[in-house]
């Protein structure tokens, strides 16, 4: 390779390296803010502000869901399965919203540990299936959800698994 | 050894061989496309929380696999025409960008008509969508960039070296997923681990990522011959061709 060109590829390849060091190096101590919401495990360690709007993620505890039936008002429970954390809403849910599944609430902690929440957003995972599959599934006894899980075979990283 | 790279530099070599290579993929790229979005959209069953919505991940999936993969190429192309002086490099390059631009801008809007029915929402600032969306504005820079100079060559090299630093960007979108909580679901579409989905709708989404592929290799190739006439209309294999007749 001529002398010039090699030059010119560790100059280019030196500040290549180098923006992706202050990058990763940005993202990484912006770590806190970048992630999306705070795990009931977060927030029962006390990391959240407490009335200030942030963002929580979890599962909808199996039962938990409890609606008042003369108005909007619902209440349920998120948990990641170590902590849980109790959610009060009043408005109309997304249509994924269901127990069992992965939701985003926006809303403010008040000083008991409830969340207040404006607003509700379903997460989906990433597996998708027919619904004969589903309901096969369901009819065999087991919940779509066990066929999730072990599509992902052993990886289990935390909070990615919501 | 770096004969080859030299070879395939040359604008008359790439614009003979290419034009071997057009037919093959377009009509590749149009039976793919065309098998694929009749099977995603008429064919594959429903997805049973999502209902009929969900079929937006066969235009959607194959749409960021593209603006990712393209940004890359450009990248590549940009660190060859850098190093090695190869002009055609750099017309390759020039052509990817809006190409890419596209591509984003729809991998963002189809993921935003899905987000409003799965979400509740048509847009949240997590990192998916985020760093995303900074791809998108890279690609206007790198356009930008490329334009905003009087001299071609100034502004090849400007945009050149945007497109090799952005290309950090990409596995921060890729990763994402992973490293951050996000509202975004990790990937369903990947070719080295065990599908998400069931093999009626993988087909589909396959044949539609290949046929995506095939129609940005067919149309950067095409583009890429446009480049060249108008860049070496001058030149007398140029004149030699045009006064042959088309």
């Amino acid at each position: 390779m001529h002398p010039k060109r090699k030059q010119k590829l560790f100059i280019i390849l030196g500040l290549v390296t180098l923006s992706a060091m202050a990058i990763g190096l940005t993202l990484y101590a912006l770590r806190s803010n970048i992630n999306l919401f705070f795990s009931p495990v977060q927030i029962a360690a006390g990391e959240a502000p407490v009335q200030r709007t942030l963002r929580a993620g979890g599962m909808v505890k199996e039962g938990s869901v409890a609606r008042d039936p003369e108005s909007l008002d619902v209440g349920f429970v998120i948990t990641d399965y170590v902590e849980d954390l109790e959610v009060r809403y009043s408005g109309i849910l997304p249509d994924l919203f269901r127990e069992g599944q992965g939701v985003v609430v926006v809303g403010q902690l008040d000083g008991k540990g409830h969340l207040m929440a404006s607003e509700v957003l379903a997460k989906h995972d990433e597996n998708y299936m027919p619904s004969e599959v589903a309901d096969a599934l369901e009819a065999a006894g087991y919940s779509p959800a066990d066929y999730g899980d072990a599509a992902k075979n052993t990886e289990s990283a935390g909070g990615a698994t919501y | 050894m770096w004969a080859f790279i030299h070879k395939f530099g040359s604008p008359k070599w790439f614009y003979g061989i290419s034009a071997r290579l057009l037919p093959w993929c377009w009509s590749l790229a149009v039976m793919l496309i065309l098998v694929g979005s009749v099977w995603g959209l008429a064919f594959a069953p429903a997805d049973y929380q999502q209902g009929d919505s969900f079929r937006i991940i066969y235009v959607h999936v194959p749409a960021a696999f593209l603006a990712q993969s393209i940004f890359v190429s450009m990248a590549v192309a940009a660190l060859v025409f850098m190093v090695w002086k190869i002009k055609v490099a750099d017309m390759a390059a020039a052509v990817m960008a809006p190409l890419g631009a596209t591509m984003t801008f729809v991998a963002l809007f189809t993921g935003s008509v899905w987000g409003m029915p799965t979400w509740g929402t048509w847009w949240i600032w997590d990192a998916r969508l985020t760093s995303m969306l900074i791809l998108l504005f890279l690609y206007v820079g790198v356009i930008a960039l490329r334009g905003a100079f009087t001299s071609r060559d100034s502004g090849a090299r400007a945009a050149s070296v945007l497109s090799m630093v952005g290309v950090i960007n990409i596995p921060v979108i890729k990763y994402s997923v992973d490293w951050w909580y996000t509202l975004h679901q990790p990937a369903s579409f990947s070719i080295t681990s065990r599908p998400s989905m069931p093999v009626e709708m993988w087909w589909p989404l396959l044949l539609m990522v290949l046929g995506f592929y095939a129609f940005f290799i067919a149309i950067t190739l095409m583009r890429t011959r446009n480049e060249i006439l108008r860049r070496e209309a001058g030149k007398h294999w140029v004149r030699e061709l045009a006064a042959g007749g088309a």
